[in-house]
């Protein structure tokens, strides 16, 4: 692996716990972080509540994996970015995110997304 | 009738076709991605304020809390649990808005 | 599917020997699956399997062995935190073994 890095981008677009989009993007994720590869996140749409702060799933008896989000760090994946039209359509500020993030306009998303080698869509 | 949604607003459009069609006097129930909905700042949550003269709104409490949103529920909506559901779905016709 | 036996008390697990549920563990629970492992605890053995247990209260994930190792070393220092130590500790891979033991999943990526 050494000497070829590459820079993957996962994009994230869905809710949480209504799909398993959220979850399945985490995993490899996780698993990505194996390879030493330049990874970020973009979170757009409703993929922004992944995020969500305060998460609380015990009465609907599924796992709540929006720990893990914080674990991310401890991977050296550091690199994420959250869509800031798609924070205002739902509400939502920088503060009600469980993780740091950097914030960007749609435009910026879409600079940033052309800087990539690949792109995974969730 | 009792009208069940379960997809965000923001995604599909089965919100916006529900309350154009549902009669007055209709219940709507929110779960799932569909609770989005009803919080404050959510852009589709002013289409639930104007529709509540005429529908009753409710959403899946379990559902709201699990995406960490039960304290942004917006104004008028009501918040029921599992048996909740249960009992408005024996007590009427449903149908389920994909 | 299987399940263990200890105290007089039966445990599922899976069709690899992982706890199905982490919130039945307890250190017997953690004796007996080392005993299954050939791993023979000392103090430094429970260090890692506590830190482990803590790692997955906070993040609901068993870390990927380059994690636990650095996560080891900044907690406990870096004569702990590397994989040599925690290889002698838990010959068959710290994640895999450790985690187990610990009662907790397989650590995603880990086949």
């Amino acid at each position: 692996m050494e000497g070829v890095i590459k820079k993957f981008m996962f994009v994230n677009r869905k809710a949480p716990y209504g799909t398993v989009y959220a979850l399945e993007s985490l995993e490899v994720v996780l698993i990505s972080a194996a390879f030493d590869q330049d990874v970020s996140l973009a979170f757009l749409d409703d993929g922004v509540y992944q995020l969500k702060k305060g998460q609380q799933t015990k009465g609907i008896e599924t796992k709540n994996f929006s720990p893990t989000y914080r674990a991310l760090d401890g991977y050296d994946i550091e690199k994420l970015y959250v869509e800031r039209e798609a924070l205002e359509a739902r509400g939502l500020s920088e503060e009600d995110l469980l993780v740091d993030v950097t914030v960007l306009s749609r435009k910026e998303m879409g600079a940033l997304m052309e800087e990539q080698d690949v792109v995974l869509s969730f | 009738m009792l009208h069940i949604i379960n997809k965000s607003p923001l995604e599909k459009s089965s919100l916006e076709t529900c309350l154009a069609v549902a009669q007055d006097g209709g219940i709507v129930l929110l779960i799932e991605d569909a609770v989005y909905a009803a919080t404050r700042g959510n852009t589709a949550a002013a289409r639930l304020t104007a529709a509540q003269d005429r529908l009753k709104i409710c959403v899946l409490g379990p559902d709201l809390e699990a995406r960490g949103l039960a304290d942004r529920l917006i104004e008028g909506v009501t918040s029921i649990d599992y048996g909740g559901f249960v009992d408005l779905a024996a007590e009427h016709k449903s149908q389920s808005w994909l | 599917m299987g399940t263990i036996e200890v105290g007089g008390k039966s445990y599922e697990t899976d069709e690899e020997g992982y706890l199905t549920d982490l919130a039945q563990w307890n250190e017997d629970v953690g004796k007996f699956l080392a005993k299954q492992e050939n791993v023979e605890m000392t103090d430094q053995h429970w260090e890692v399997i506590n830190f482990l247990r803590e790692y997955y209260t906070e993040f609901q994930i068993a870390p990927a062995v380059r994690v636990l190792t650095k996560a080891i070393g900044k907690k406990l220092g870096a004569d702990k935190g590397n994989s040599q130590y925690l290889y002698e500790l838990f010959p068959y891979g710290p994640a895999k073994q450790a985690c187990k033991i610990a009662g907790l999943p397989k650590p995603t990526g880990c086949v």
